[in-house]
C-alpha cells in the first residue's frame, strides 16, 4: 500500500484565513479565522488519505482549497508537479479536470430540475474536449452502468431515486472526466445504515478499476479506517497526526486523537461497564482565536508550561514511527485497551 | 391496500407480572395522503420502565418517530389516524384521555428531546426565557423564580457559566450546547420517562460522547425511563438495556441487548450487524444488505424484508410473519428466525 508510487498531490505549508471585517463603510480588519493553518501532506496514486476531525477543524475549508474553489492565503497545491494555486484560465480549467468531489448530501447537490442525463453529463459541457458530441450521451449511459444505476434511467430526475441512488449519480458525475484524484466530502453519512456499505463498496470497487487517489473526509472513524490507507487528523485547522491506519488506531500518540477514538462507541455491548473513555471537557475554541503554542492545550490532560509556550512540530518522536504534533507524545491503545 | 393490518403484542415478559412504566400496545398510526393511506405504523408494541433504557433501531421511514409522536400526542390528526392499538402510562390509555389530561402529562411526565436542536428552540427568545417557560406553564412559577430555576437546570446539565449565560439566544450556543438545553428543558419537571429522539445525530464523536454520559446521569440520578430513537448501532451497544429493530412499519425484533447483538434472530438486525466496518476485515468488501429500504406506499407483501433477504423462502412472498415468540423476553417476525439464530452474528 505504502509502495514508493509518485505523490500525485502534493500540500506544502496550506493557509486560508478568513478576514473578520468591522464596520459598515469603512471596512477594517480586525482579525481572522484560521480554517486552515498550515497544512501539509502527500497523496500517491491509488491511495486514499482520511481526514477526520470535528466541526470547524478545517476539513471543508481544505477540500475546497484543493479543489481551487478557494484561493489560500500561502502555501502550495501541486497536482502533478503543478501549482493549482497559480494557475489562471484555461491552465487552471485544465487541472481541475483532474481533480473531481463527491458532495455530502445527494439531496441538495443534484439539481432538482436537471434529468440525470444532464447531471452526468453537464462536465462534458465544460469540458467539450473530453467527449465529442455525439458520443456524450452513450458516455454518460457507461458511468451510470459503472455506478450500478440502470442505464435507461437516463431521463429521469433525481426526485425519483432513492438517497443511495443519488449518492451513486453524484459519484458518476466525479468519474465523468476520468479524473486521477477525488475528494470524498462525508460520502455516506447522509445515508441510511443498510445503504452506507453499499455505496463504501462501490468507492473501492472504483478506486480499484481506474487507479483513483481519494481523500476521504468523514467524522465516522470506522468507516475512514475501513478504506484509508493513512489518515490525518485535524485539530483547528492543523493536521496533530499522520500515520497509517494501524498507527492511527491501535498506537496513537496524540491526546486529541486517543480521546476522539475513545469517544466512538464501540457497536458490541460485551464489556461496556469497563471500558475507558476519555471524555473531553468543552467544545474546540474558536478559530479566530486559537490558544496559544499548542491549539489542544486547553483541553489536554497532559498539558504543561511549554505547550503554551511552544507550537509541537507535527514530527515523528521517539518511541513512535509517524508523526504527532504533541511536545509529551506516547503510544496508547486505546480502542483495544481494557 | 396490499399490506394487510397486523396485530401484534407485548412479549410474555411484559404481558406478566406488574404493568410496565409505559406500554404502547399493538399500535397503528396511518397517514391519509393524496396517494392513498400510509401505514407508517403496523402494531407496534414495547414498553420500558423507570430506570430503563429501550433503543428502537431502524431506519428513515421505519415508523421509530412516528411511534414516539404518538406516545408525547403530537402527531398532525388529520392526516395522522390512530385506528387501533392503546399506549398505558400506569396502565391508563393515553389515546382515549381527555385532551386536558393529556396536557397533565405531556411534557411533564413524558418528555422528549429532538434530533435538531436549533430548529427545536424558539430563536427569538433567551434560553432562560424558554426553559423558565416549563415552570411558567406548567407550574404557574413566577418569571422570577422561572429565572433562577432555569439556572440552576443549566447548571444540572453542565453548560459553563450558566449564570452569565441563561439570557443568550440559542444562535449563541454551539451544536452541543443547544442540545443540553434541549434537555434542560425535557427534564425540568423530572419526567418518569423521556423519549430521545436521535439526539446526537447531529453531534461531533467528543460531543456525542458527553451528551449521553450526561443523559446516563441524569438517568441514573432521578431513575427515568429512557426510549432512545436511533440508527447508530455503536451508540445503542453503549446505553441500551433493551432493543427494539423496526422495519417498515414494524418492530421486527426484540431482545436484551446482549442477546441481539451476539446472536441475531432477524436476517435484518443481521444483516445491519454485519455491515459495521470491522478491523479484522479491512479491504475486504463490507458486507451490504442489497436492495433499498420499502417505499410505504408501496409495500412488498408478505414480509416487507423479503425483497432483501438472504434467508427468503416462498411462503416469506405471501405470508406476513407474525412476531413469533423466540424466548420470554425475544420476539422475531421471521418465519425462519431459528436459522438465523443458529447462524449467530458473523
Amino acid at each position: 500500500m505504502t509502495a514508493p508510487a509518485e505523490p500525485i498531490l502534493e500540500v506544502r505549508d496550506l493557509v486560508k484565513h478568513f478576514p473578520l471585517n468591522y464596520g459598515v463603510v469603512f471596512k477594517r480588519q480586525v482579525g481572522a479565522i484560521k480554517a486552515v493553518d498550515g497544512v501539509s501532506f502527500d497523496l500517491r496514486k491509488g491511495e486514499t488519505l482520511g481526514v477526520v476531525g470535528e466541526s470547524g477543524c478545517g476539513k471543508s475549508t481544505l477540500a475546497k482549497l484543493l479543489m481551487a474553489l478557494e484561493r489560500p492565503t500561502s502555501g502550495s497545491v501541486r497536482i502533478n508537479g503543478r501549482d493549482i494555486t497559480t494557475a489562471r484560465g484555461a491552465e487552471l480549467k485544465r487541472m481541475r479536470r483532474n481533480i473531481q468531489m463527491v458532495m455530502q448530501d445527494p439531496y441538495t447537490s443534484l439539481n432538482p430540475r436537471m434529468t440525470v442525463g444532464d447531471i452526468v453529463g453537464e462536465p462534458f459541457e465544460i469540458h467539450s474536449d473530453v467527449a465529442p458530441k455525439g458520443g456524450r450521451r452513450q458516455r454518460v449511459q457507461e458511468l451510470l452502468e459503472v455506478v450500478g444505476l440502470n442505464p435507461d434511467h437516463i431521463n429521469r430526475y433525481p426526485h425519483q431515486f432513492s438517497g443511495g441512488q443519488r449518492q451513486r449519480i453524484g459519484i458518476a458525475r466525479g468519474l465523468a472526466l476520468q479524473p486521477e484524484i477525488i475528494i470524498c466530502d462525508e460520502p455516506v453519512s447522509a445515508l441510511d445504515v443498510s445503504i452506507q456499505a453499499q455505496v463504501m463498496n462501490l468507492l473501492e470497487r472504483l478506486q480499484n478499476e481506474f487507479n483513483l487517489a481519494y481523500i476521504f473526509i468523514a467524522h465516522d472513524l470506522s468507516v475512514v479506517r475501513h478504506i484509508s490507507d493513512r489518515i490525518a487528523v485535524m485539530y483547528l485547522g492543523k493536521i496533530v497526526e499522520l500515520g497509517n491506519d494501524a498507527e492511527i488506531y491501535d498506537s496513537p500518540t496524540h491526546p486529541y486523537t486517543q480521546a476522539l477514538l475513545s469517544a466512538v462507541p464501540v457497536p458490541d455491548p460485551e464489556g461496556r461497564e469497563t471500558r475507558q473513555r476519555i471524555i473531553l471537557q468543552g467544545d474546540p475554541p474558536s478559530p479566530a482565536n486559537p490558544p496559544s503554542g499548542c491549539h489542544f492545550r486547553t483541553r489536554c490532560w497532559k498539558a504543561q508550561d511549554i505547550c503554551a509556550e511552544q507550537e509541537p512540530a507535527l514530527e515523528a518522536r521517539p518511541g513512535s514511527a509517524h508523526p504527532s504534533a504533541c511536545h509529551f507524545a506516547e503510544a496508547r491503545d486505546v480502542v483495544n485497551a481494557e | 391496500m396490499k399490506n394487510p393490518s397486523v396485530d401484534t403484542h407485548l412479549l410474555p415478559a411484559d404481558r406478566a407480572g406488574d404493568e410496565p412504566l409505559l406500554a404502547v400496545d399493538n399500535l397503528h398510526v396511518e397517514f391519509q395522503t393524496r396517494q392513498g393511506v400510509v401505514r407508517a405504523v403496523n402494531g407496534v408494541s414495547y414498553s420500558v420502565n423507570a430506570g430503563e433504557t429501550l433503543a428502537v433501531l431502524g431506519e428513515s421511514g421505519s415508523g421509530k418517530s412516528v411511534t414516539a409522536q404518538a406516545i408525547m400526542g403530537i402527531l398532525d390528526m388529520p392526516p395522522a389516524r390512530i385506528p387501533k392499538g392503546e399506549v398505558r402510562f400506569h396502565g391508563t390509555d393515553l389515546l382515549t384521555m381527555r385532551d386536558e389530561d393529556r396536557g397533565q402529562i405531556r411534557g411533564r411526565r413524558i418528555a422528549m428531546i429532538f434530533q435538531d436542536a436549533l430548529s427545536a428552540l424558539n430563536p427569538v427568545f433567551t434560553v432562560g426565557w424558554q426553559i423558565g417557560e416549563m415552570f411558567r406553564v406548567h407550574q404557574g412559577m413566577s418569571k422570577r423564580d422561572a429565572r433562577r430555576k432555569a439556572v440552576e437546570l443549566m447548571d444540572r446539565v453542565r453548560i459553563p457559566g450558566a449564570k452569565s449565560r441563561v439570557d443568550d439566544f440559542p444562535h449563541q450556543f454551539s451544536g452541543g450546547m443547544r442540545q443540553r438545553i434541549m434537555i434542560a428543558m425535557a427534564i425540568a419537571l423530572d419526567p418518569e420517562i423521556l423519549i430521545a429522539d436521535e439526539p446526537t445525530t447531529a453531534l461531533d464523536v467528543t460531543v456525542q460522547a458527553q451528551i449521553m454520559g450526561l443523559l446516563a446521569e441524569l438517568q441514573q440520578e432521578s431513575d427515568m425511563g429512557l426510549i432512545l430513537i436511533t440508527h447508530d448501532l455503536g451508540v445503542v451497544a453503549d446505553v441500551a438495556d433493551k432493543i427494539a429493530v423496526m422495519y417498515g412499519g414494524r418492530i421486527v425484533e426484540h431482545a436484551s441487548v446482549f442477546d441481539g447483538y451476539r446472536a441475531p434472530a432477524h436476517p435484518y438486525t443481521k444483516g445491519l450487524l454485519e455491515s459495521i466496518p470491522r478491523v479484522d476485515l479491512k479491504g475486504q468488501e463490507l458486507y451490504a444488505i442489497k436492495g433499498m429500504p420499502p417505499n410505504l406506499l408501496d409495500m412488498p407483501t408478505g414480509c416487507a424484508f423479503h425483497p432483501r433477504c438472504p434467508y427468503r423462502k416462498e411462503n416469506c412472498v405471501t405470508d406476513v410473519p407474525p412476531l413469533y415468540t423466540v424466548s420470554d423476553t425475544r420476539g422475531s417476525a421471521c418465519h425462519y428466525w431459528r436459522e438465523v439464530l443458529d447462524d449467530g452474528s458473523r
